[in-house]
């Protein structure tokens, strides 16, 4: 028992107000998931009638379109990854960056270049403090994203991806964010954004409900036009909230196990002080039962 | 009775307002559109306005569009607006003053994008509020 007893108790106190942050923090984030739960889910009419409308233009016109069309050869290819802005949220900053350094290698592999853009201050440090080049970043609402800055950033990325290579454009973009599998598991995701693989969201037509002819207008392309980019926003808002939602799933789980690890902490610790006590009050003892019989002895000798 | 239409409006934070509607109205990129029930399949692009929709019941609901698109299929009719708003709830001081800070940017030769789609979305704001509150 090496720590005296103050120490011990001095530390039993600051381990409980650590807990109660922990505790608090775990409180916040599991009530703040089922918001953000909602709100992805209110985002899904969107999606559903995008892609309707996208599989309704696919199927009558040939599709194509410059961001479609797929680049032979790609020299420079972006990357979009989307990290918190802050830490206690274990290791889901850390997972994303680990996948888009995998991302990386397979892609110096292939000869090409990556182009970073980052979302949240996490990541934003990451490569700042490693002197990786940064194309663009966006921080300060990887919790609660909203859907004018899933605008600005597609937008962003558009414009490089209409920008011809040699002017500093990119050739294809990916975007690396974390689905939202369940309160337990959240995985990073590698997609292709851009260019854009409009075949998954062609339904086969089956023979009771034919897809409908529609009438364009003014007439497909141009209506395409109008609906890629906002295909491509709702794909980004669609990550930014997937993201959000598993970062706070991942700050709930962290912080459980924090209060948990404090709880413990303070269990040993307070056995730890309750054991000093004891030997304190032994060694007390033992001191007046020492001096009581010593003093009888000296007056026995007497 | 005669069929209706089922309408849904959706924004990317979700449906903005459905329900049963007799009549819709939009601006599409060519001009004014009117889809009655019985609409043959039609996909349009369209422009910031005020969209009006007969609901079957008799009321007329007014939403405010930023552009997007009108599908109609089977007396389906699905509008799909970035920042569809219904006008009542619409705070017209608000709107406003979003679309003269707009003009203002725009007359000070910030004509790019962004600030266009600004501009034109406060006036389809304000347009559809006014229009709301006329109505009632």
């Amino acid at each position: 028992m090496p720590a005296s007893l103050r120490e011990l108790r001095q530390r039993r106190k600051s381990v409980t107000a650590t807990k109660k942050i922990t505790r608090a923090m775990e409180l916040i984030a599991s009530s703040r998931i089922i918001k953000a739960q909602q709100v992805a889910a209110r985002a899904l009419p969107f999606t559903r009638e995008l892609n309707r409308a996208v599989s309704a233009v696919a199927n009558k016109s040939r599709l194509d379109h410059p961001l479609t069309r797929d680049v032979e050869n790609p020299q420079r290819v972006a990357v979009l990854f989307i990290t918190s802005d802050r830490g206690m949220n274990g290791a889901y900053s850390s997972n994303v960056i680990k996948t888009v350094a995998g991302v990386r290698q397979r892609l110096h592999e292939e000869g090409r270049e990556i182009v970073r853009y980052v979302v949240g201050r996490k990541g934003i440090g990451f490569l700042k403090y490693r002197g990786l080049p940064i194309e663009a970043h966006w921080q300060g609402f990887s919790d609660a994203p909203s859907y004018d800055r899933a605008v600005e950033i597609s937008d962003r990325l558009l414009e490089d991806f209409l920008k011809p290579t040699e002017e500093g454009g990119v050739d294809e973009i990916w975007a690396v964010y974390t689905r939202m599998e369940s309160m337990l598991t959240q995985t990073p995701r590698v997609r292709r954004l851009l260019p854009l693989e409009v075949v998954e969201g062609v339904q086969e037509a089956d023979a009771e409900h034919p897809e409908p002819l529609y009438l364009f207008e003014p007439d497909p392309e141009t209506v395409l036009d109008a609906l890629l980019p906002l295909y491509i926003r709702s794909r980004v808002w669609f990550y930014l909230l997937q993201s959000a939602a598993s970062q706070l799933a991942s700050q709930q789980r962290a912080m459980k196990s924090a209060t948990d690890n404090a709880q413990q902490l303070i269990e040993r610790l307070t056995r730890e002080a309750n054991a000093a006590r004891q030997s304190e009050i032994t060694q007390e003892i033992s001191e007046i039962v020492g001096g009581a019989s010593a003093l009888a002895d000296l007056t026995e000798n007497d | 009775m005669a069929d209706v239409l089922r309408v849904e409006v959706v924004s990317a934070e979700g449906i903005t307002w459905d329900g049963e509607a007799l009549s819709v109205i939009a601006r599409t990129t060519e001009g004014d559109l009117g889809v009655l029930p019985g609409h043959e399949p039609f996909l349009a692009a369209l422009v910031p306005c005020a969209a009006e929709v007969l609901t079957a019941d008799g009321n007329r609901e007014v939403l405010a569009l930023d552009g997007g698109f009108i599908s109609v299929a089977d007396n389906r009719v699905s509008v799909l607006s970035q920042f569809a708003k219904v006008a009542k709830e619409i705070d017209l001081k608000a709107a406003e003053h979003e679309l003269a800070a707009a003009e203002k940017r725009l007359n000070a030769g910030e004509l790019d994008d962004e600030t266009r789609q600004h501009y034109l979305r406060a006036q389809a704001q304000v347009r559809a509020a006014t229009l709301a509150k006329q109505s009632n």
